[in-house]
């Protein structure tokens, strides 16, 4: 049985080769919430101010997207594309794949920030002349976007989260780096709870970078949705 | 064979794995629920040790990817002497999990309902458990209903994780059926079909569960 001590050493010494792993992660994590606020923002905007059909349409689409388990999506990506015709690589099968949940969760999150900007402020937008378009892309999809930042945040922490899934694909990420330096090491508990550290440093990182931009966004007495008293 | 014909032929093995994905969301959503109660109850109204434990369990719980755990569950501890099947392994690591995200629901209920409550019931001659059983709990489980609900849908579709550590449930025989007939798109269809289905009807039933439980006026505090 090691020691406590050299087990630490271990884990510390097997860092540059997570490393790899981790970097793949952080790539799929950027590239899928991309993608998800690519498609995401389009449709919570389509949402508000789209008309029935359309509300009703990516109410649809988010709902469908959101009762499917994240892997059954990615395995539909992957290994069911094929049989229609489509080979997509496993990164990018993956990428889609979270980036198409993301976007149906990052649909209402701006939704909910469109919403919570008061309509006067579309009213004022026209009535000093601006056409909805104008008005909507000016003043209120700037105000919506810092409003969304603190759910947004959340979203990152979940993508962050689910890059682990990319693994059932053969991507080889934070996780499936560790398994294979356990192939070679056996040394599964060290190797897995260094990784288990990896994404939690990661996940605090994350957090504190994106409050730290919240932070530098925000408009004192704004941010409650009440505006200036 | 036409896709309706396929998918009829493939119903009968994925209902099997579909029993063992709904046990393992029944048992998980059991322990998530006794477990996060505890936690919320330990870090509101722990001594420091005891709430300090709590408050580390959630993070270090909510801050790493499910996947992670289960590995650690499953490949990790056979290492240490401890063996456990793929579903012992799915039913601990799902449980584990799902406690640290049903705490945080908790506590948000819990710190919902004002302090004035707590303090009236010492006021009264309640002793500090007392109060906690009888005045605030039966107050934050109606409030924590919506959240646990949605809990609940979560813990359904990440039952879809134990195939990865090799577990019985809805996926492992979807992806059994599709290297054997190589229909993988049709199978992964019907899949995410009876997902989609359980899961509407899920959350209409838990819908009128909330309807059912609701006090006017009270979320409104």
């Amino acid at each position: 049985m090691t020691s406590f001590i050299e087990n630490l050493n271990f884990g510390w010494s097997i860092l540059p080769a997570l490393l790899n792993g981790t970097v793949i992660t952080l790539e799929l994590t950027f590239f899928s919430l991309l993608l998800g606020f690519g498609i995401g923002l389009p449709l919570g905007i389509g949402q508000v101010y789209g008309g029935n059909i359309v509300s009703r349409a990516i109410s649809v689409y988010e709902r469908v997207v959101r009762s499917i388990p994240l892997l059954v999506i990615l395995m539909l990506v992957f290994y069911g594309l094929p049989s229609v015709g489509l080979n997509l690589p496993a990164f990018l099968a993956a990428v889609i794949g979270i980036g198409v949940r993301s976007s149906a969760y990052q649909s209402q999150i701006f939704r909910g920030a469109i919403q919570s900007i008061k309509s006067g402020q579309l009213l004022a937008a026209r009535s000093v002349g601006m056409t909805r378009m104008q008005a909507i892309r000016d003043i209120t999809i700037p105000q919506a976007l810092r409003r969304a930042i603190p759910p947004w945040t959340n979203e990152f922490t979940i993508v962050l989260k689910d890059t682990p899934l990319a693994y059932a694909l053969g991507v080889v990420e934070l996780l499936r780096k560790g398994r294979y330096i356990i192939y070679s090491t056996f040394k599964p508990m060290v190797v897995f709870i260094t990784a288990a550290l990896i994404y939690f440093v990661l996940t605090r990182a994350g957090n504190s970078l994106l409050d730290y931009v919240n932070e530098r966004l925000k408009i004192p007495g704004y941010e409650s949705g009440r505006g200036m008293r | 064979m036409s896709f309706f014909n396929f998918a009829w032929s493939i119903l009968p093995s994925l209902l099997d794995g579909l029993q063992v994905t709904l046990i393992l969301t029944a048992v998980g959503i059991v322990i998530g629920t006794f477990l996060g109660t505890l936690l919320a109850l330990g870090k509101i109204y722990g001594n420091k040790p005891v709430s300090w434990f709590c408050r580390g369990y959630i993070e270090l719980f909510r801050g790493t990817p499910l996947l992670v755990q289960l590995f650690i569950l499953y490949y990790g501890f056979p290492a240490w002497g401890l063996r456990l099947s793929p579903i012992m392994a799915a039913i601990i690591g799902l449980g584990l999990n799902s406690g640290a995200y049903s705490a945080e629901y908790l506590r948000g209920a819990i710190q919902s309902i004002g302090g004035g409550q707590m303090t009236a019931a010492r006021s009264m001659g309640l002793t500090k458990s007392k109060s906690i059983l009888y005045v605030v709990l039966p107050q934050a489980f109606r409030l924590v209903i919506p959240s646990w609900s949605n809990e609940l849908i979560y813990l359904l579709k990440y039952t879809s994780l134990a195939y990865i550590i090799n577990a019985p449930e809805l996926m492992g025989h979807a992806k059994i059926i599709g290297a054997e007939t190589f229909r993988y798109f049709e199978v992964f269809a019907v899949v995410a079909i009876i997902y989609l289905v359980i899961v509407i009807f899920l959350t209409q039933i838990l819908d009128f569960v909330e309807k059912f439980t609701r006090i006017p006026g009270f979320e409104t505090r």
